[in-house]
């Protein structure tokens, strides 16, 4: 029997308690978690972090240089647009398999990065533009009127007036990004997938099910969650709004 | 790039591997996805529409049509199987409750505002005119209401076609996403031709939901 931390365990000791939670497989035991949360689900919780604040943070750097690019040189917008929408509507775990057919990525944690920035593109690019569209031209003109440069006005007048559509863009970005980070097993990156699949291989073992999916489910919320009190805190003049 | 050629032919051997045992054939699966993904659409529109219509009729519940949306969207699909195949085991069943769980928020979202937005005027003549509410609902609202109601279902619909691969993962086979689970078998070649075979079928899902939108916008707007 292979438990969920890859290791071969015999199992002999009937009258024992320590693993009558993987024999009996109730629908959840505590003890379970508290014993692997160190081994298992911690480290898995942590790599999802991380592969999502890179994914996120890359693809918010390219969106950004991108929309800006599109701001400024309109025949920008329609090229980004098309390659980032064929991207985006690859299937997740297809385009992981292709990724891992490119020779310099293979099945490594960069493979999966890629994958998950080319998520983000699309949506971040679309909000970040939509926002600095959407800035009134009476506030460009009022602020060219005193005498701002272009470089002050993007980041005094422009980029302020577009946060909440640009944290919009961010909040749907980092949702999805954890949500697609869930499949990275496939390519043997870690992620909280890790236990997920190694339950359902493991007989359906639901202790590990329940607690692996219910972090990832509680990591988007809390994410979700984290975006709005941001947005409340550096635009608290714009309600939170939807796209 | 001779992945890509090798995905058409794939597609052509109606996915056969030469070499390897006879394989499900490659439409058998494509209709798999399409029954899957229908059975989700027509639940999640089912709860959805009357939810949203609802709370966009009586102009309440923009926080549940909105942020429980944004809220419930952020459920990651795979941990929702996972979680739910704890409760009801591999199969249909809990694809379904994932799949459903992905494509109520936009639906919902969608029929609030499109209904929320009718002009008060409108709804104000037919109440005016003796109608009852049921009656304003169904002959003036939601006819005006259509195009953006198909337009979450068509969201949603995207979304649910291609979600149904991620089932695959957990055991439940008989979609296109045993293809693209299994590399092994198929090799690359097929892994693409199969996900080329799903992104097909979202844009045909997509411009099936558009011609019913076509379809059902004039007649409806006939009604008023």
């Amino acid at each position: 029997m292979i438990l969920a931390t890859g290791k071969a365990v015999v199992i002999p000791n009937f009258g024992g308690s320590a693993y009558s939670c993987e024999r009996h497989n109730p629908l959840f035991c505590v003890d379970w978690v508290s014993r692997n949360w160190d081994t298992v689900l911690w480290p898995a919780l942590r790599q999802h972090i991380v592969l999502t604040v890179i994914a996120v943070a890359i693809g918010f750097a390219i969106s950004t240089a991108l929309a800006l690019a599109a701001y400024r040189v309109g025949w920008v917008e329609r090229p980004v647009v098309v390659v980032t929408l064929v991207l985006y509507t690859i299937p997740s775990i297809a385009l992981f398999e292709l990724l891992v057919g490119i020779p310099w990525l293979g099945l490594s944690t960069a493979t999966a990065e890629v994958a998950l920035v080319s998520y983000t593109l699309l949506i971040l690019f679309r909000n970040i533009l939509t926002g600095l569209r959407e800035v009134p031209e009476e506030v460009r003109d009022a602020a060219r009127g005193m005498g701002m440069s272009a470089r002050q006005m993007l980041w005094r007048v422009e980029l302020p007036l577009a946060l909440p559509a640009i944290i919009a863009g961010l909040r749907i970005a980092t949702v999805t990004v954890i949500s697609l980070a869930t499949i990275a097993p496939l390519i043997s990156v870690e992620s909280l997938g890790t236990p997920i699949f190694a339950a359902i291989s493991n007989n359906l073992f639901k202790t590990e099910l329940i607690a692996a999916g219910g972090m990832a489910v509680l990591l988007a919320v809390a994410a979700d969650g984290a975006f709005v009190l941001v947005q409340r805190r550096l635009a608290p003049w714009a309600r939170v709004r939807v796209r | 790039m001779s992945a890509f050629g090798g995905a058409f032919t794939f597609i052509g051997r109606d996915g056969q591997v030469p070499g390897a045992p006879p394989l499900p054939s490659l439409v058998h699966l494509t209709l798999g996805t399409l029954e899957v993904s229908a059975i989700g659409i027509a639940i999640a529109g089912a709860l959805a529409i009357p939810l949203g219509v609802w709370l966009g009729h009586i102009h309440r519940g923009s926080f549940i049509a909105i942020n429980i949306g944004n809220l419930w969207r952020a459920l990651p699909s795979l941990a929702v199987i996972a979680i739910a195949i704890a409760f009801l085991g591999i199969g249909l069943a809990n694809v379904e409750l994932a799949l459903v769980v992905l494509a109520v928020p936009p639906i919902v979202t969608n029929a609030y505002v499109a209904i929320d937005r009718v002009e008060r005027e409108l709804v104000d003549a037919a109440r005016g005119m003796g109608m009852s509410e049921w009656q304003i609902v169904r002959r003036v609202e939601i006819p005006l209401a259509v195009p953006l109601i198909f337009a979450g279902l068509r969201t949603a619909a995207v979304l649910v076609v291609a979600t149904t691969t991620i089932s695959a993962l957990t055991g439940y086979s008989g979609t296109l996403g045993d293809i693209i689970n299994n590399e092994t078998s198929y090799h690359l070649s097929g892994v693409l031709g199969a996900a080329i075979c799903v992104a097909g079928l979202a844009l045909a899902v997509e411009a099936a939901l558009a011609g019913a939108q076509r379809v059902l916008t004039p007649r409806a707007m006939r009604l008023r």
